[in-house]
């Protein structure tokens, strides 16, 4: 008897999709191949210019490093408010998932804007350290990569705790009480039990914070102002303001890649920790 | 040794409610700090204001600029929710109970702008229709936008079908309902929080995108988020607040009603 359904239901969504979606992955790379932007010859030079040019690798490197501080600031504190919605109060259970689904939905430019708030010169950050008398004159906090990291760690933060929640609520609370009872602190048996069980979670967590904090277009140059160019906003500039349309898309292929190259490190590691849990 | 066990414990405890302290104010800090800010009399975006008062609400009233971004993103939102839903069902039927290789490949393609930067394929995206010599639209929009908003309607519709109990499909069928019937009247309704909470996440990514709006909108198509970004860009205007007081509200208020209908914390995870 038959009770899944064919694959063909998939159809539409999967011709929509070459359409959409592959179509225009491959235009990307062969217009990345073009040697002018007449698009008169084909040619790798793009991607020559960009990986011999010490600017542009300056740039893709630090965006690169953004998402490891990004992620390395969600996992710090995502980490414990996931082990406190587990291990809190019932009533704090409805609290916490809205403050954390909240961020999740509101939109990116509202939540950006309340970071230029909170960071810029008459910011509650600078009203604050005044008025304790800890400072004279308001500090720069705007348009630094610092300013950047926290605002970025805030707009991703629930990339992380959703699934570090998953992979917590796995975990047989038993498991903690043995733990204890065979003499190990709390220290011991969370990063011995705890954190081995729960790295599924951590490593799912860490791949959707990082790719998200990388290419989040809106905060990046409203946080980190004109003086410091991530990827996203170079390949935008490249690609409207400058109309260097085969350079755009090469800077955007080797940022794909790039992409594509963490994630499938991520992916590896969550196969091998999965194995782990497993065994 | 018990003493011992006493400050493990203790400090244990203080150092995990103390981070998770700091991530909670972390997050709700910023709509907090929207909310009050949007509420001042004076003309800058001081904190604490100087006063407080509704002045830049009821100056919204007027601002057909951004009223008119707002309907455009509104209507983009809608034409894509419901597109999305019409092919991300189906597809989300198809692929989640087979354990073939295709179902698979299927899946990890239709999730993948997820995890891709959406700017690099708004650039592409644009660069395919001006050299299929096809002018941008909000038709070609809500096309780029149904990419990028689809996998969300998957996710959770996939996860709900997960949940189906068999029996009670195979129990239908073995009463002489047909596919169809079974479909309407027993699969359709269990998963239908699933599609619902999926279709309201794909809506609001929608009405909140920028990468790919910024290569596919025309001229004529001013989009709220991106109207509220150059605002930004510009100069630091208090009415950008007033509209952020208004979208926190509207959301968190469609957040209640969807946790109501489909036990959205629940379908997130």
């Amino acid at each position: 008897m038959m009770i899944g359904y064919e694959l063909k239901l998939a159809t539409p969504l999967a011709a929509f999709f070459v359409l959409f979606f592959v179509a225009p992955l491959l235009i990307l790379l062969y217009v990345s191949l073009q040697a002018d932007p007449g698009m008169t010859r084909m040619t790798a030079a793009q991607f020559g210019r960009f990986l011999l040019d010490p600017f542009s690798l300056g740039v893709l490197l630090r965006t690169l490093f953004l998402g490891v501080q990004v992620t390395l600031l969600c996992l710090l504190l995502g980490f414990p408010l996931a082990w406190c919605y587990l291990r809190g109060p019932a009533w704090l259970q409805p609290v916490l998932i809205l403050v954390v689904l909240l961020p999740l939905l509101t939109s990116v430019v509202v939540r950006t804007f309340a970071w230029i708030v909170i960071l810029g010169r008459q910011g509650i950050v600078n009203a604050a350290l005044m008025s304790l008398g800890l400072i004279d004159t308001p500090l720069r906090l705007l348009y630094t990569e610092g300013g950047v990291v926290v605002a970025l760690a805030q707009v991703q933060m629930p990339l992380m705790v959703l699934p570090l929640i998953t992979a917590l609520s796995r975990i047989n609370r038993s498991l903690d009480d043995a733990s204890a009872a065979l003499g190990a602190g709390a220290w011991r048996g969370f990063w011995r039990v705890t954190v081995p069980l729960s790295l599924p979670g951590i490593i799912a967590g860490c791949m959707l914070t990082y790719a998200a904090a990388i290419t989040a277009f809106i905060t990046q140059s409203l946080v980190g102002g004109g003086q410091m160019l991530f990827m996203p906003m170079y390949i935008y500039q490249q690609a409207t303001a400058l109309q260097n349309w085969p350079f755009a898309a090469a800077i955007s292929i080797i940022f794909l890649a790039a992409v594509l190259a963490v994630i499938s490190v991520f992916k590896a590691l969550g196969r091998l920790s999965q194995a782990r849990a497993n065994a | 040794m018990r003493r011992r066990d006493g400050w493990e414990a203790l400090s244990f405890r203080l150092t995990m409610w103390g981070l998770a302290a700091v991530a909670f104010l972390l997050l709700i800090m910023p709509s907090v700090v929207v909310i009050v800010v949007s509420f001042t009399s004076g003309f800058s975006l001081k904190f604490p204001p100087p006063g407080y008062s509704f002045r830049w609400y009821v100056a919204l009233l007027d601002a057909w600029q951004l009223q008119f971004a707002a309907m455009n993103s509104l209507k983009v939102a809608l034409w894509t929710t419901g597109l999305s839903v019409l092919l991300g069902v189906p597809a989300a039927l198809a692929i989640a109970r087979s354990p073939t290789a295709r179902a698979k490949a299927l899946d990890s393609l239709f999730m993948s702008p997820l995890i891709l930067p959406a700017l690099s394929f708004g650039l592409a995206a644009l660069m395919f229709f001006s050299l299929i010599g096809l002018p941008v639209s909000p038709l070609t929009l809500v096309a780029g936008h149904v990419i990028v908003c689809v996998p969300f309607i998957l996710r959770t519709t996939i996860a709900s079908i997960a949940q189906l109990e068999f029996s009670l499909l195979e129990s239908s069928a073995s009463l002489g309902a047909t596919r169809l019937y079974t479909f309407r009247r027993i699969t359709l309704p269990l998963i239908r929080p699933g599609i619902l909470a999926g279709a309201f996440i794909a809506f609001m990514s929608s009405f909140d995108n920028v990468p790919v709006s910024l290569f596919l909108r025309d001229a004529r198509t001013d989009m709220l988020p991106i109207r509220m970004w150059q605002d930004l860009e510009g100069r630091l205007d208090v009415s950008i607040a007033a509209v952020s007081g208004v979208l926190i509200v509207i959301t968190l208020s469609l957040m209640m009603l969807m946790e109501r209908l489909a036990g959205l914390s629940r379908r997130l995870r």
